[in-house]
């Protein structure tokens, strides 16, 4: 026989089997508590150590947010277009406008661009280029955690590996930290515990981007002189590190200061856009091929 | 005629009894699923509120045990350290329990005061065990927690909607 519902379980009469049951619930939940918390900080100190549980987790669930990010996405589209169908024509008058006035900067980008590779040649300089393994979506994140998460619906089956980088088509977007066979867990620059070396685009300053947590990033020079921040200011991957490749834009300045500054992400990941999964940079060698 | 369980009818069929109330805290953890990236904490722990609001409303819907487990699959989704809802949960669930053997009365407000605290700590507590101590979460926190606060007579009307349907004879 149930107990009454919606009064106390607290007394459960002479029945010998219910106060059992009531007392072996308290101390299952007192000793699951106890686990809980070495749980907590055997975590808390090497974050991978229940990554598998996560990730059949996020396999299971992920097909779900990805026809949920499709269908959202696709109704969050319809005003764009309509706007398009009718700006056309004027936008259409702007571009041919503006491809006329950048032409004269093209013809010396590219002039530039020649003798970039000839001096590179004299140089005999070794280039490791760029190389897409995946053009993706991120479909979730985990908007209710102090982390910044977000779930790239693809994963090693489409040759994503840890630690390989992930921009969008403005800017960097952020880092693999786990794999599934066909999900990642993408780690967003703007975690608190996510660090980026940069450079000023314009002159080459070095400076550390860490996330803060509050979708703003923290800049610290890593020079000993004075550096002085401008609004404005772009800063590109510097390839320290070897995770990032060089000359991705990350971020733009946005306070005046010294040393310390504040930036935002140039482009705030969306799940409209694609996100594409590069090879690092100079990827860490395998624990079996160290020396002797 | 549907009409509401009383103290004379048949028990409830176990799976009714105890698959609506477990379905809805865990759907509540899986709302991290939307598709949308967030660039701060905003969204309130709905699992955690939904949990709350069986516990503190209807008690016997919920073995106390059942933090654990539901607190396990909140961690699956939710982007915190593993074992942080497991631990935060069933603390909570244990805490609130002593308290109200201790309560004379009973009433909504009360509830809500006790639910409060619950939230604040649990979102406090996981904040200090997930980021780093200078990470500048803590105005994004508070409103998290704010929000979460506000939101707790909502989730506890569900629960009572819910617990309508898992009671009708």
């Amino acid at each position: 026989m149930a107990a009454r519902e919606g009064s106390r379980n607290r007394s459960p009469g002479f029945s010998r089997r219910a106060q059992y049951g009531l007392f072996l619930g308290y101390v299952a939940t007192v000793a699951g508590a106890v686990v809980a918390g070495v749980i907590l900080l055997v975590s808390t100190f090497d974050p991978r150590t229940f990554t598998s549980l996560r990730t059949v987790a996020a396999e299971l669930t992920t097909p779900v947010a990805s026809a949920a990010s499709f269908i959202s996405s696709n109704i969050r589209m319809i005003p764009n277009t309509v706007g398009d169908y009718f700006a056309l024509k004027q936008r259409n008058e702007g571009l041919r406008k503006q491809i006329e006035n950048d032409l004269a900067l093209t013809q010396r980008a590219r002039a530039l661009n020649y003798e970039n590779q000839r001096l590179k040649q004299l140089l005999n300089l070794q280039e490791r280029s760029s190389s897409v393994v995946v053009a993706a979506r991120l479909v979730s994140s985990s908007a209710s955690s102090t982390r910044r998460y977000a779930m790239l619906n693809a994963g090693s089956r489409q040759g994503v590996g840890d630690g390989q980088p992930v921009r969008g088509p403005i800017g960097l977007i952020g880092r693999i930290v786990e794999t599934g066979p066909n999900t990642a867990r993408v780690l967003l620059l703007t975690d608190p515990e996510s660090i980026v070396p940069v450079r000023r685009a314009r002159d080459g300053v070095p400076a550390i981007i860490a996330g803060r947590g509050d979708g703003t990033l923290e800049v610290r020079s890593v020079n000993a002189t004075n550096v002085e921040f401008q609004p404005g200011e772009l800063l590109v991957t510097s390839g320290i590190g070897g995770i990032f490749f060089p000359n991705v834009p990350v971020a733009r300045i946005i306070s005046r200061s010294r040393d310390l500054a504040t930036a935002r992400p140039l482009s705030p990941p969306d799940t409209l856009d694609l996100a594409l999964v590069e090879a690092a940079y100079l990827p860490i060698p395998d624990n079996d091929a160290k020396p002797r | 005629m549907a009409r509401v369980r009383g103290p004379f009818d048949t028990a409830l069929p176990p799976v009714a009894g105890w698959l609506i109330p477990v379905l809805s805290v865990m759907a509540g953890s899986l709302l991290t699923l939307i598709p949308w990236i967030a660039s701060f904490p905003v969204l309130p722990p709905f699992g955690l509120l939904l949990l709350l609001g069986w516990r503190l409303g209807r008690p016997n819907a919920l073995p106390i045990w059942s933090a654990l487990p539901l607190g396990m699959f909140d961690d699956l989704f939710s982007g915190q350290p593993f074992g942080s809802a497991i631990f935060l949960w069933s603390v909570s669930a244990l805490i609130i329990d002593l308290l109200e053997q201790r309560l004379v009365s009973r009433d909504f407000r009360q509830d809500w005061l006790l639910a409060a605290a619950a939230i604040a700590v649990c979102i406090i507590i996981g904040r200090l065990a997930a980021a780093p101590i200078e990470a500048r979460v803590d105005i994004a926190i508070g409103l998290q927690i704010i929000v979460s606060i506000m939101l707790y007579p909502l989730t506890a009307t569900l629960c009572a909607m819910l617990n309508r349907e898992r009671t009708l004879v």
